[in-house]
């Protein structure tokens, strides 16, 4: 499943699955001078990150800041046109099917809309890719799926079709199903935005104890307190750019740029 | 002069609906496989594979299928290869069903929301993984009922066949009148034999239709 050389690397896979405190010194992403634009509209206009594992990130902004375009360049649904950017280690290369393949092995992603597949039942949802692409048994499959399922708080659903379960059942077994990939980081795009109300907290709690067990989290979200509270270091994005970055007690504290002064007073309105 | 009962035009027209019917299930056989084979091509966003297919498409629906009928009839013999009917007949209909089919099951694909293929592609799906697990179990569903509908227009299409001599029904159909000069009995059961090979092909499909939409709900 893994090439020779990848022992380290699987080892800090482990940390970030099994409640350990990551190691930091290491970025386990890496994004240096990217460019992306549709056409001549430049969406992305030079972001410099380091992520270190574990590290918990929230991404804020204005809806056309570029900060969906930049969580979906990570895992190379977008493709930039300058810079570079790599996971654990591996270089993005879009021309290479062999390196998207082994790159989106460790990087998974949870979407607003959850995109479950309609015609899998939820267990066979969450043993897809596992089986199909890490080659694991049946037996192994079901069991870690029935296991994700649980800590999801899903146990009772594995034979349920998605359209049977709501909004916030559907992304927690979407979390389960990106979690069964073993990911090294796990990219969340607004993935509360498409839920009512009721049902946002059920999917921040299982965030969160992913963010307390040590998973590395890039997270685009408009849930203000959630990002607050869980997150190591916020980035404010503001056209195209990182326009202000640091601790969530400063950047929502003391707000130094008049841009994200004015986003976030425009958030109580 | 020798009488013909209807019984004797009946038998007769029978005999060569078995030919109709074999030409409609290579017509369709081998147009599935082409029409699938172009689908995975267009689908594969190779340079040039889309636009190249695109005309391919556009030519064999923009083209009288008589034509083409005759275009494969006299124009591989201008090539040197030796045609028979038959083999004429099969390859134009294939290619023409190939085209109608890509096309239709090309829609059925792209009504598969794009989320779906973000998330077997951020899962780390190959193509092909992708396509067998996630698009195409789920296009398929779409793809019954105007798939088996087209299958009927097929089988009325290889009617055409006739005029570069394939002896099926509508050809025995024209050699029959010429023996009994009774055109209005013989062209009657000739509809009926069509009729009797299209109408249950409609209602499976119709079936088909309100089973899966059964299903959805």
């Amino acid at each position: 499943m893994q090439t020779a050389n990848n022992a380290v690397e699987e080892t800090t896979m482990e940390e970030a699955a099994i409640n350990v405190a990551p190691a930091s010194g290491r970025a386990i992403v890496q994004i240096t001078a990217l460019r992306k634009s549709y056409g001549s509209h430049e969406v992305l206009k030079g972001i410099d990150l380091q992520v270190t594992p574990g590290e918990v990130i929230a991404i804020i902004g204005k809806s056309g800041s570029g900060k969906s375009t930049l969580l979906r360049c990570i895992n190379g649904l977008e493709v930039f046109q300058q810079g570079a950017l790599t996971v654990d280690g591996k270089p993005l290369l879009h021309e290479s099917a062999m390196a998207m393949r082994e790159l989106r092995q460790r990087v998974g992603m949870i979407f607003q809309s959850f995109n479950l597949f309609p015609h899998l039942t939820v267990g066979k949802n969450i043993m897809l890719a596992p089986s199909l692409v890490k080659k694991k048994d049946g037996a192994a499959a079901t069991e870690q799926a029935r296991k994700l399922l649980h800590r999801v708080g899903l146990a009772e659903k594995f034979d349920a079709m998605p359209d049977q379960l709501s909004g916030g059942q559907q992304q927690r077994v979407a979390i389960a199903r990106a979690l069964a990939m073993e990911p090294a980081v796990l990219l969340c795009d607004e993935i509360t935005s498409a839920l009512d109300p009721e049902l946002v907290g059920e999917v921040l709690r299982v965030v969160e104890s992913l963010a307390d067990e040590g998973m590395t989290l890039l997270m685009v979200t408009h849930e203000m307190n959630f990002a607050r509270k869980v997150s190591d270091r916020v980035i404010f994005m503001h056209q195209g750019r990182v326009h202000e970055m640091g601790p969530p007690a400063e950047v929502f504290g003391n707000p130094q740029t008049p841009e994200l002064k004015q986003f976030l007073s425009s958030l109580h309105d | 002069m020798v009488e013909f009962s209807v019984w004797d035009i009946f038998r007769n027209l029978l005999l060569a609906a078995r030919w109709t019917v074999v030409l409609s299930l290579i017509a369709f056989v081998g147009g599935g496989i082409v029409g699938l084979l172009l689908l995975v091509a267009r689908l594969s966003r190779l340079r040039g594979m889309n636009t190249l297919v695109g005309g391919y498409v556009q030519l064999f629906q923009g083209t009288p299928l008589l034509m083409q009928l005759f275009l494969a009839y006299f124009g591989l013999a201008l090539f040197g290869i030796k045609t028979s009917a038959w083999v004429a007949a099969s390859v134009a209909l294939t290619l023409y069903t190939s085209a109608f089919l890509t096309e239709i099951w090309r829609g059925c694909v792209a009504a598969i929301p794009k989320g779906q293929w973000e998330a077997g592609q951020s899962l780390a799906l190959s193509f092909r993984e992708l396509l067998q697990h996630v698009v195409v179990p789920q296009a398929i569903k779409i793809a019954i009922p105007p798939t088996v509908g087209f299958l009927v227009q097929v089988v009325k299409g290889t009617a055409l066949a006739s005029v570069i001599g394939f002896i099926e029904l509508t050809k025995a159909g024209t050699m029959i009148t010429n023996a009994t000069f009774k055109p209005f009995v013989v062209y009657s059961c000739v509809a009926l034999l069509y009729f009797a090979l299209c109408f249950p092909i409609s209602l499976y499909a119709k079936t088909l239709e309100k089973k899966i939409n059964a299903n959805r709900q």
